[in-house]
């Protein structure tokens, strides 16, 4: 050789490590190898972790799984909600957002925050529709309602006035979330339309999301993540209907 | 009544839960944690994605949020011996030569990045994926994670090292 081969890279002698070079770059690594003890010593070792890894947990692939997992996916009652979640089309055919979607780069969208979007939608259906009981907590006690759902979800909320679109505060009730208490604020407009924001506290990771838009049959959801807070906005306004409320919530609840 | 389609996946959650916990019971704990949540958010899961990878995901979700939930106990009852720590300390007869308890002496975002790629199997991407951290962060933790156990298996000793009796 005439000249000093470039260094290789750790992400390159992972790729080789782990077989996922093509075999004419992996010739190329062997032949650096050879002639680089230190190098070799390295990938040697790290080698050596897969194989002890294997070694010591492969085992358990051939065991018998213990009666309780299977169990465990016995379908029992567990089923009984899923007309609920036909009803409500998107959820159905699921969506991690950005699972799929996003560049390699980028973290998707949290699992937890789509469980709000569903949870916002669920509730919507059942509490829009209510005609005797929509709110726990009715609009002319706002201060009450508002200082009471903080206490309960342990964080500070705001209602936003969403008056110059038509829509005024009916009031609002505590709903169980995904992991703990959540809130829900109704809104309604004068030919009846009702609009719902959905609010729980994020616990798996601390990750905003811009918004978000699920559309469905009978509801559609704008949902994204701010300091630790998910907000979903459920209804049957449209997109860009969603977006223009989306945009005038955030406003207020962004503190 | 056909299978349900997480059970193929039983064995491969099962080991990599074995590998994280230690501890049989604790790591079938883990493993039907993680079936529960996944049942309850099934609905969700997109036909496309891999769902095996899904299964890790929400497996490793289940993990960090009883690190998290530890460790926060172990805070506000310093003198409760109830709370698990990060680390296992080391078994009086074993060393730090032996893998698994050299894994006890990573962090656990190092544990769970060697296990996921060197043990699992996961491609970076999927690993990245699982983790929910862009790719970049996947290999120089991987970087850390391999040149730590190295240190540690070859009989080198870090003064954060704890020996516990």
């Amino acid at each position: 050789m005439s000249h000093q081969p470039p260094s290789i890279s750790d992400d390159t002698l992972h790729a080789y490590v782990d077989g996922r070079l093509d075999a004419a770059h992996s010739a190329e690594i062997e032949t650096r190898l050879a002639t680089d003890a230190t190098l070799s010593a390295r990938v040697q070792a790290w080698r050596e972790q897969n194989q002890a890894l294997h070694a010591l947990f492969d085992p358990v692939l051939d065991e018998p799984v213990p009666a309780r997992l299977t169990q465990t996916l016995a379908p029992p009652a567990r089923a009984r909600w899923l007309p609920m979640a036909a009803a409500i089309g998107w959820l159905a055919v699921g969506g991690i957002l950005g699972w799929a979607v996003h560049g390699k780069l980028e973290p998707v969208t949290p699992i937890e925050a789509v469980a709000l979007a569903q949870r916002a939608a669920v509730a919507h259906v059942v509490y829009a529709s209510e005609v005797q009981h929509p709110v726990e907590v009715k609009a002319d006690q706002e201060q009450h309602l508002v200082h009471w759902l903080s206490k309960r979800l342990g964080t500070e909320l705001r209602v936003p006035d969403l008056n110059r679109f038509g829509y005024q505060l009916v009031g609002g009730r505590l709903l169980p979330g995904d992991k703990g208490p959540a809130a829900q604020f109704m809104y309604q407009e004068a030919h009846g339309t009702r609009l719902t924001l959905y609010v729980a506290v994020q616990t798996d990771d601390t990750q905003e999301t811009a918004f978000r838009y699920e559309a469905g049959e009978g509801v559609n959801v704008l949902y994204w993540v701010d300091h630790r807070r998910g907000f979903a906005l459920a209804g049957d306004a449209d997109r860009a209907t969603l977006l223009r409320l989306g945009h005038a919530a955030y406003e207020t609840l962004s503190f | 009544m056909g299978r349900h389609p997480f059970e193929e996946h039983l064995p491969r959650l099962r080991r990599y839960a074995l590998a994280l916990m230690r501890d049989r019971m604790r790591a079938d704990d883990l493993v039907q944690d993680t079936l529960e949540r996944a049942l309850r958010k099934f609905s969700l899961f997109r036909r496309s994605t891999d769902l095996r990878a899904w299964l890790f995901t929400i497996m490793h979700n289940v993990h960090v949020n009883q690190i998290r939930a530890a460790t926060a106990a172990a805070r506000t009852q310093p003198d409760d011996a109830g709370g698990e720590p990060a680390h296992t300390p080391l078994d009086d007869a074993a060393t730090a030569r032996d893998i698994s308890n050299a894994l006890q002496h990573l962090v656990p975002e190092h544990r769970e990045v060697i296990l996921l790629v060197g043990l699992e199997q996961l491609s970076y991407e999927e690993t990245a994926r699982v983790l929910d951290v862009p790719i970049g962060t996947v290999m120089s933790r991987l970087t850390r994670a391999r040149e730590r156990l190295r240190a540690l298996m070859s009989g080198e000793t870090s003064p954060t090292l704890r020996r516990v009796k």
